[in-house]
């Protein structure tokens, strides 16, 4: 069986976990066997739909204990909750949580364990994961050679899939221990799509010179309903939060689309955007090494260029 | 205190990245190799940050790894630290890197492990997750502040969409990621400290690995940029909707 572990923040099922659940349900259709899921905590939403992504049943350890995470207490109850459920397989997303938890739990089950898969695994002769290696420069197929297997899959490298279908329910019993982790203070951006979420993304760099010249950027980021991103030196000077901070040393990401204004696309700033589905490339300089990576380019001017791909793009949806 | 910071070697930020032996091993020809700029940007300065406050923070640190992992340790003692242990364990495989880590601090009692986030070649952000299972301790992953008060750790780690403040006692587990400190550069003085601080090899006693590297391949080239005329951007835009089909 394929176990897909669901995860949630304030009491709902993060999105991250939908894909899990897909590539889960498409690993368990391959494997020829069913796909489930596995859940901590209690959530608002009504758990027999995740059956729509493809599980037939959602194990719950329903203990409210469970809504604030704590990656000792969250590793050791999934691991005697996948140990009750029995599992060949168990998926988690590649996202914070996933990240902190999912190879804890390998070592409580003698697992090995592949992070960041990036397609479903060769299941025909062994069992083989490819996951992306060198910040998003190459990919590594590895064979996993222990029974039971652990995959964290990455955010938006394998889509979300529904259809129809409910799952069924079933509590599960494993004893709680007491967390000894106090949480102080939690500080979300309001409103606004995390970036490791976020299908379309629009970039700024250097070349916008300064803070105060965020506006244009951020109006295309508005027409387009797209979240915001930086890179190093701007974040670095405090132009724009830390936060939007992505390549090597930020955040990875793999919107569908990723626009990048006056940035140079430094091998470092390319690590962290190179797996998004299509780049768009605007900057003055035609010798920018972006260019080589992108799918589209315009040479331009920042200031003149992207209040005109806004109008355009405004212009589009009000035909539409 | 004592405090143990995981150090991993990893190539330049700037490496060329190609693969050899019929794609199965990384070409190290002329790759020039760097301490993980998450263990030495974050975890090992904050740990040296933590000791400039505090002249009874004692700070070990850990590489696994072969001989050629030497120069990298060094360069991490001559930013800081009291002494190093290297395990003389070559394995990519986490699970045996983490069980070899695991030993060493069970031997030494540390109340703070740091870890970085991720290494940026393999990827893996394992090993901190992996020491909390096998050393039964708590651990915050992604943090981006620590600080310490009396026997009490205050972190913040990166959550989906923001960040979270949260309290634990020692010991504990932390990987650490941008905004913990900022890079520093080894002085004359250190580098001539590090040569004579202790630097402990110590055998590798976990042999099996859970996975193995089949194979490494390069992602397909671009098919080439398609340049856009500045005054058309209904063509961007109509190219965005019917062939990318993005929005
Ligand atoms: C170990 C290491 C890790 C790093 N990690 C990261 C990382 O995670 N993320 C990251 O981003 N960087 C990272 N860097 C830094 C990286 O090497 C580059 O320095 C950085 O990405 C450059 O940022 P930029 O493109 O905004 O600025 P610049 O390189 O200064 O580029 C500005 C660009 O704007 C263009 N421009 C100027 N004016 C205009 C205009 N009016 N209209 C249009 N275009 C204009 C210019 O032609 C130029 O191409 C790292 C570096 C190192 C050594
Ligand atoms: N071979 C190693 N020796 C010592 N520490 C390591 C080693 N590999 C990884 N680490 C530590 O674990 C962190 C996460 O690495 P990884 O889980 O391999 O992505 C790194 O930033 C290091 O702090």
């Amino acid at each position: 069986m394929v176990l897909i572990y669901i995860d949630q923040a304030d009491q709902e099922v993060k999105k991250a976990s939908l894909e899990a659940i897909s590539y889960g349900a498409a690993l368990a259709k391959q494997m020829g066997t069913n796909a489930e899921a596995i859940i901590l905590g209690t959530v608002k939403e009504d758990l027999s739909q995740l059956g729509k992504y493809g599980v037939t049943k959602v194990h719950q350890v329903a203990n409210d204990s469970l809504n604030h995470f704590d990656a000792r207490v969250n590793a050791t109850v999934t691991a005697e909750a996948v140990k009750l459920a029995g599992a060949d397989v168990i998926v988690f997303a590649h996202n914070t949580n996933g990240k902190a938890i999912a190879p804890a739990v390998a070592v409580k089950l003698n697992a090995g364990i592949v992070t960041g898969a990036s397609a479903l695994p060769k299941t025909d002769n062994g069992f083989v994961v490819t996951k992306t290696v060198f910040s998003g420069k190459a990919f590594a197929s590895i064979k996993i050679d222990t029974p039971i297997k652990v995959i964290t899959i990455n955010q938006n490298s394998f889509g979300t899939q529904s259809t129809e279908g409910t799952a069924t329910l079933e509590t599960l019993a494993v004893s709680v221990p007491t967390s000894s982790i106090k949480i102080t203070s939690v500080n979300k951006v309001q409103g606004e799509i995390p970036l490791t979420e976020a299908t379309l993304v629009v970039s700024g760099g250097r070349g916008l010179k300064g803070p105060e010249n965020w506006g244009v950027l951020l109006d295309l980021a508005k027409a387009l309903g797209a979240s915001t991103a930086c890179s190093r030196p701007v974040s670095d000077s405090d132009w724009r939060p830390h936060h939007e901070h992505v390549g090597q040393t930020g955040y990875q990401i793999a919107p569908n689309l990723y626009i990048a204004i006056g940035i140079s696309g430094a091998i470092q700033h390319l690590a962290g955007v190179n797996r998004s589905k299509t780049i768009v490339v605007i900057n003055k300089d035609p010798e920018a090494p972006f260019f080589k990576a992108a799918d589209y380019g315009v040479v331009g001017d920042a200031f003149e260029v992207v209040p005109a791909l806004t109008a355009a793009i405004l212009k589009s949806k009000a035909s539409a | 205190m004592k405090v143990l910071v995981c150090i991993s070697k990893t190539p330049d930020t700037t490496a060329k990245i190609a693969f050899t032996e019929g794609n199965t091993k990384f070409d190290e020809n002329g790759v020039q190799w760097i301490i993980n700029p998450y263990d030495e940007w974050y975890s090992l300065v904050r740990a040296i940050e933590l000791k400039e406050k505090d002249a009874n923070v004692i700070i070990h640190l850990v590489t696994v790894g072969a001989a050629d992992a030497e120069p990298i340790i060094r360069k991490a003692l001559a930013l800081g630290g009291d002494e190093a242990i290297r395990v003389n364990n070559s394995s990519s495989d986490s699970m045996v890197v983490a069980q070899e880590i695991a030993a060493i601090a069970k031997e030494g009692a540390y109340d703070l492990i740091l870890t970085g986030k991720e290494t940026i070649d393999y990827n893996s952000a394992s090993i901190g997750s992996m020491l909390c299972a096998l050393l039964d301790q708590n651990y915050i992953a992604a943090a981006t502040k620590l600080e310490i008060d009396g026997t009490k750790a205050i972190v913040t780690r990166e959550i989906d969409g923001g960040e979270e403040t949260a309290e634990s006692n020692l010991p504990i587990i932390v990987s650490c990621q941008k905004g913990m400190a900022e890079q520093r550069i080894p002085n004359m003085r250190g580098i001539m400290a590090a040569r004579t601080k202790p630097l402990k090899v110590v055998e590798a006693s976990i042999q099996t690995a859970t996975t193995s590297i089949q194979q490494f391949d390069l992602p397909a080239a671009k098919s080439g940029v398609k340049l856009i005329d500045p005054t058309q951007m209904d063509e961007l835009v109509k190219l965005l909707k019917e062939e990318a089909k993005v929005i």
